[in-house]
C-alpha cells in the first residue's frame, strides 16, 4: 500500500495557510457564526443556540442602530470632506514654499505618528469645560460661558471631528503634495499661453490631474475612518447619553460592556458593508480619474 | 501690424546670465528662426516674448505694445512646447477648443473654429481620442493645431519637431511652411538644427553663450558668415578651416601650400596667422566640378575616405595637415589613397583671423 503524498506546492504553502486561517480566517467565520446565535460572552453555553436572522432582524428595526448608522454616515461625509479641502490647501501652499520644505513636510507627518489614543486624550483635556484649554482662552478673552465641548450632542460631534482632522489631514496633504510633485509642468505652461488666469488653470489642467491622488487618499482614509474607534471612546466614549454614538462605539458597548457578542458581531457585519461601499465608491472613481487622464487600468 | 521688438534684453537666473542684452527687430509677418546649440539661450529668449520667464533687463513690446509686465494671457500668443504639452483629461477636440472655451466664445463658434484648424492639419479622425492614445507625429499636429485655433498675433515653436524622426520632421517642416503662407502671422521659431533654420526662415537669428552672433536671411549667413562659428554652424557639412598666414599677398597653409588672397591685400596684414574657409562645394576635382568662371586654384591632394550620397560624393582628403571635404559631381568610385587634382574656386573662399574669428572681407 502506497501513501499518497501530498503535493509539494501545497506542502511549501502549508504554513501560511495554517497562519492566515488561525489569524484571519477562523475569527472572521467565527465571529460570523456567533452573529447568528444569542452568544453572550458571560454564558459561553449560548455559542450552540442557533437563532437565524435574529441578530440581524433586532439590529435593522433598532432606532438606536440606525442612529448611530446615519451619525458615522454623516461623520465620515464631513470628516473627509474637510480633510480634503484642508489637505489641498495646505499641499498647494507646500508646494509654492521653496524654502524649508524638507522640514515643513517632516513636521505635517508629526499628528500621524502619534497613536489615537494620546490624540483622544489631548484633545479630551483641550475641550474640556472646566479646565481645557479651549475653554480658557475664550474666558480669558472676555466670554463668560463654560461652553460644554465634550457634552452638548454637536459640540462634542464637532470635537471629535476636529481632533480626527487634525490626526489625519496630513494623510491628504502628502498624497496631494506628492501628485504635485509628479505634475508635469509643460501643460500648465500652455493653460498660460492659451489664456487661463491663475483659478482657471487650477480648474481645469491641475485639478483633474490631481483627482487619482485624491481618491487614493479618500479610498485609504475611508478605510481608516471605518476604525476610528479610539479617539471617539477616549473624548466621550459614545455618551454622553448616546449623543456622540457612532457604530464603533455602539458595538463595543453591545459587545463587551453588554456582553452581547452574537449581536454586536452581527452590528459588525452591517458595518462592514458600509466600508466596503465607501471603498467600492472611491475605487471606481480613482480608475474613471486614471482612465480619464490616459493612464493605464 | 504685430511687430516684436526686443530691446537690450537681458536674463539672469541669480548670479548666471543667459541672455546677455539682445537686441531684435522682428517685422509683422515675418518667419524667424533662433538657431544656436544648446543651452545658448534661444528657448529662454523665446520664453520670455511668451511671458513665461521673467525679464531681468531691457524691453519685450508685441505690435508696440511693451509687455514686460503682461502675464501670457495679455499677449495674444501662442506656443507650441517640444514635449506638445497637451491637456492629458481632454479629447483632441477639447485640446483645440480649449482656448476658445476659456475666452468664453460662443460654442457654435468653437466647433467651427476647431473644425477648420482639424481640417488644415489632417486631424478630422483623430478627434475624440485622448492624447495617450496619439503617436508623436499626431501629438505635434495637435498641438499646432491648438496654436492656430486662435489666430494670434504671434506663434512660438520652440523645438516642435526635435522628438519626431527624421522623415516625420521633413514632413512636417513643409507643413509648418505652408501653415505660415496660409495664416501670415509672425512666426518666431527655436531650433538647434540648422536645416530647419535655413528651409524656414525668413530670417536666421544665430545665437551663441546669451549673445546674437548673427542675423540675415539663410543665404546671407551661408555666403557671409561674419565668423568662423557661423560658417562652421550653417551649411553642411561644415566649412572647411585651414590655418595660414599671409606672406607678401599670399596665404600660405600650413603644409607648404601657396594660394593666392581670394580678398583685397589692404586688408590684412603681412604675417597675419588666419583662417582659411572654403566649403565642399567649392572644391571640386578637375573632371567633376560645376563648371564656374571666376579664378580658380588647382592643387594635388590625396583622397583619405568616400561617401557616396548619390549625385554627389563627398570625398575627404588632408589638406595643410587637416582634414578638409570636398565634392565629387557625376561621381566615379574613387580607392581611398589615390591622388587627385582638384580645383579650388576662390572667389567663394573666406579669410578669418585666426585669433578673432571675424571675416576679413575687401
Ligand atoms: N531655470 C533655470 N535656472 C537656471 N539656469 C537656467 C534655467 N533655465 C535655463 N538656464 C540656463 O540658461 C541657459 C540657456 O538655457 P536655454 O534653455 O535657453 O537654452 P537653449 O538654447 O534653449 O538650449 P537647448 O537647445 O538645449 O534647448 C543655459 O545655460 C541653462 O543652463
Ligand atoms: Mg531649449
Amino acid at each position: 500500500m502506497t501513501r499518497r503524498r501530498l503535493p509539494e506546492w501545497f506542502v511549501l504553502l502549508l504554513p501560511a495557510i495554517i497562519v492566515i486561517a488561525a489569524v484571519v480566517l477562523i475569527p472572521l467565520l467565527f465571529s460570523l457564526y456567533s452573529s447568528f446565535t444569542p452568544y453572550k460572552l458571560t454564558r459561553p453555553s449560548t455559542l450552540w443556540k442557533w437563532v437565524g436572522t435574529y441578530n440581524y432582524e433586532k439590529i435593522l428595526s433598532d432606532a438606536k442602530f440606525w442612529a448611530a448608522f446615519g451619525r458615522t454616515v454623516l461623520f465620515l461625509t464631513i470628516v473627509l470632506n474637510l480633510e480634503l479641502l484642508l489637505g489641498l490647501g495646505i499641499a498647494l501652499m507646500m508646494n509654492k514654499v521653496t524654502w524649508g520644505q524638507r522640514t515643513l513636510r517632516t513636521i505635517l507627518m508629526f499628528p500621524m505618528m502619534f497613536s489615537p489614543i494620546l490624540v483622544g486624550f489631548q484633545f479630551k483635556f483641550i475641550f474640556n469645560d472646566n479646565i481645557g484649554l479651549v475653554n480658557n482662552v475664550l474666558q480669558s478673552m472676555g466670554f463668560d460661558a463654560a461652553l460644554p465641548w465634550l457634552v452638548d450632542g454637536k459640540l462634542a460631534m464637532f470635537s471629535i471631528m476636529f481632533a480626527e482632522i487634525w490626526m489625519s489631514t496630513s494623510v491628504f496633504a502628502i498624497l496631494i503634495l506628492a501628485g504635485l510633485f509628479a505634475m508635469p509642468r509643460d501643460p500648465l505652461e500652455a493653460a498660460k499661453v492659451d489664456g487661463c488666469t491663475p483659478w482657471q488653470s487650477f480648474r481645469h489642467i491641475t485639478l483633474p490631474f490631481l483627482m487619482p491622488f485624491i481618491y487614493i487618499a479618500m479610498t485609504i482614509r475611508s478605510l481608516d475612518v471605518a476604525r476610528a474607534y479610539d479617539i471617539v471612546q477616549i473624548m466621550t466614549g459614545g455618551g454622553p447619553a448616546r449623543r456622540t454614538e457612532l457604530l464603533w462605539t455602539l458595538m463595543s458597548r453591545t459587545g463587551y460592556v453588554d456582553a452581547r457578542m452574537g449581536l454586536a458581531n452581527a452590528m459588525g457585519y452591517v458595518s462592514i458593508i458600509l466600508s466596503i461601499l465607501f471603498t467600492i465608491y472611491f475605487f471606481r472613481k480613482l480608475s474613471a480619474a486614471r482612465a480619464e487622464l490616459g493612464m493605464a487600468g | 501690424m504685430t511687430e516684436v521688438t526686443l530691446s537690450q534684453v537681458v536674463k539672469k537666473y541669480g548670479q548666471h546670465q543667459a541672455v546677455h542684452g539682445i537686441d531684435l527687430d522682428i517685422h509683422d509677418g515675418e518667419f524667424v528662426v533662433l538657431v544656436g546649440p544648446s543651452g545658448c539661450g534661444k528657448s529662454t529668449t523665446l520664453r520670455m516674448i511668451a511671458g513665461l520667464e521673467d525679464i531681468s533687463g531691457g524691453e519685450v513690446a508685441i505690435g508696440g505694445r511693451v509687455v514686460n509686465d503682461l502675464p501670457p494671457r495679455e499677449r495674444n500668443i501662442s506656443m507650441v512646447f517640444q514635449n506638445y504639452a497637451l491637456y492629458p483629461h481632454m479629447t483632441v477636440r477639447e485640446n483645440l477648443g480649449f482656448s476658445l472655451r476659456i475666452a468664453k466664445q460662443p460654442e457654435a463658434e468653437i466647433a467651427k473654429a476647431v473644425d477648420e484648424a482639424a481640417s488644415i492639419l489632417g486631424l478630422n479622425e483623430l478627434m475624440d481620442r485622448k492624447p495617450a492614445a496619439l503617436s508623436g507625429g499626431q501629438r505635434q499636429r495637435v498641438a499646432m493645431g491648438r496654436a492656430i485655433v486662435r489666430h494670434p498675433d504671434v506663434f512660438l515653436f520652440d523645438e516642435p519637431l526635435s522628438n519626431l524622426d527624421a522623415k516625420l520632421r521633413t514632413q512636417m517642416r513643409v507643413e509648418i511652411k505652408k501653415l505660415h503662407q496660409k495664416v501670415e502671422s509672425t512666426i518666431i521659431y527655436v531650433t538647434h538644427d540648422q536645416v530647419e533654420a535655413m528651409t524656414l526662415a525668413d530670417r536666421i537669428v544665430l545665437m551663441r553663450d546669451g549673445h546674437i552672433v548673427q542675423v540675415g536671411t539663410p543665404l546671407e549667413l551661408f555666403n557671409t558668415p561674419v565668423d568662423t562659428f557661423v560658417a562652421t554652424f550653417i551649411g553642411s557639412p561644415p566649412m572647411n578651416l585651414v590655418d595660414g598666414v599671409v606672406r607678401q599677398g599670399q596665404i600660405t597653409l600650413d603644409g607648404g601650400i601657396t594660394v593666392p588672397v581670394p580678398v583685397t591685400a589692404g586688408a590684412l596684414r603681412e604675417g597675419q596667422a588666419v583662417k582659411f574657409g572654403f566649403r565642399a562645394d567649392n572644391l571640386m576635382p578637375v573632371g567633376h566640378a560645376v563648371e564656374d568662371e571666376g579664378a580658380v586654384y588647382e592643387l594635388d591632394l590625396p583622397v583619405t575616405l568616400t561617401e557616396p550620397l548619390g549625385t554627389e560624393t563627398l570625398l575627404f582628403t588632408k589638406m595643410a595637415g587637416g582634414e578638409v571635404q570636398a565634392k565629387m559631381f557625376n561621381p566615379r568610385p574613387v580607392a581611398p589613397g589615390e591622388q587627385l587634382r582638384f580645383r579650388l574656386m576662390l572667389d567663394k573662399c573666406h579669410v578669418f583671423d585666426a585669433t578673432s574669428g571675424l571675416a576679413v572681407r575687401g
